[in-house]
C-alpha cells in the first residue's frame, strides 16, 4: 500500500464539537478496510488527543499517514507545552478546568488511554512553544 | 438480549432507532465520566449514562457502541439524537436511575463482560 497522508485542522475553543476530525479519519480508515480493532484503537488515540487539544491548546493540527504496516497520528499544537511530562502521564492527574469535567473529560487519562491503545507514543513538548504528541499503531499482516 | 428487552426492562422510551431494537447485544457499561469509558469498556455495544452532551454521542462512536441509554430522564437534544443518527447509535432514555438501571439489566442477564480488575 502507498502511503496514505491525511490532514486534520483542529479547532480550538469548542469543545462540543470536538471529535469531529477523528470521525472523519475513522471513516477514512473504515474504508480502506482496516482491521476493526487497529480501528478503534486509532480513533481512540486520536479522540484523546483532539480533546486534549482543544482543552489546552486551542486547536491545532492532526497529521496521520497510513501504510500496510502502520497507522502515524501526530497531534501538532501550539499551546502552553506540558511542563512536567512524566507527571502528565499519570493516571488520574489533570489541570482541565470544570468545562472539561461537565463534559465527561478532564480526569487525567487523555495521554494515558493514548499510551495504551497505541503501540508506540512519543511526547515532544517546550514550554511556551508548544507540544507534539506521536502514536503509532501497528497492522497486524 | 435484545435492545427490545433493554427498553422494556427500563421502561424505556426509545428516542431513535425504533427499526434497530432487534439488535442483539452480550453486555453493557455505565459511566458519566467519558474518559473512564474511553479507557475501560472494552466490547461493551451499549452504554447507560446520565451525561448529556455530543461528546457522549461521539465517545459511543468511537467505542463501536450500538445503544446509548440515558438514566434519571434525560433526554438529549435534537442535535444529539441526529448525531446519533448519523452515527446509526439506538438512543432511549429511562426514568431510573443508574444503580437501578444497571442493576436491572446485569439481574435480567447482561453483564458487564469484564472481570473488574482492569
Amino acid at each position: 500500500m502507498e502511503t496514505i497522508k491525511l490532514v486534520y485542522p483542529v479547532e480550538g475553543g469548542d469543545l462540543i464539537e470536538a471529535g469531529e476530525a477523528s470521525s472523519k479519519m475513522k471513516l477514512t480508515l473504515k474504508k480502506l478496510g482496516l482491521p476493526q480493532d487497529v480501528i478503534r484503537r486509532a480513533s481512540i488515540c486520536m479522540y484523546e488527543g483532539e480533546i486534549n487539544m482543544v482543552i489546552h491548546a486551542d486547536g491545532g493540527e492532526a497529521q496521520v499517514e497510513v501504510d500496510s504496516d502502520q497507522i502515524l497520528i501526530r497531534m501538532i499544537d501550539s499551546g502552553p507545552g506540558i511542563p512536567n511530562v512524566q507527571q502528565a502521564m499519570q493516571e488520574g492527574f489533570s489541570t482541565a478546568d470544570s468545562t472539561a469535567r461537565e463534559l465527561g473529560f478532564g480526569a487525567g487519562m487523555g495521554l494515558p488511554n493514548m499510551k495504551r491503545y497505541s503501540d508506540e507514543m512519543t511526547i515532544d513538548t517546550v514550554v511556551g512553544t508548544g507540544t507534539t504528541v506521536t502514536v503509532k499503531i501497528k497492522i497486524p499482516q | 438480549m435484545l435492545l427490545s428487552e433493554i427498553k422494556e426492562i427500563l421502561n424505556a422510551t426509545v428516542l431513535w432507532g425504533e427499526e434497530h431494537l432487534d439488535r442483539e447485544v452480550v453486555s453493557a457499561c455505565g459511566s458519566d465520566f467519558m474518559s473512564d469509558v474511553l479507557a475501560y469498556v472494552k466490547n461493551q455495544p451499549v452504554l447507560l449514562t446520565g451525561l448529556v452532551n455530543p461528546q457522549v454521542i461521539r465517545t459511543a462512536d468511537m467505542m463501536e457502541m450500538c445503544c446509548i441509554i440515558f438514566v434519571r430522564g434525560k433526554v438529549p437534544s435534537q442535535d444529539m439524537i441526529n448525531l446519533a443518527k448519523d452515527r446509526d447509535i439506538v438512543i432511549m432514555t429511562c426514568p431510573k436511575r443508574m444503580y437501578e438501571a444497571c442493576g436491572l439489566l446485569y439481574y435480567n442477564g447482561l453483564r458487564g463482560n469484564c472481570d473488574g480488575n482492569d
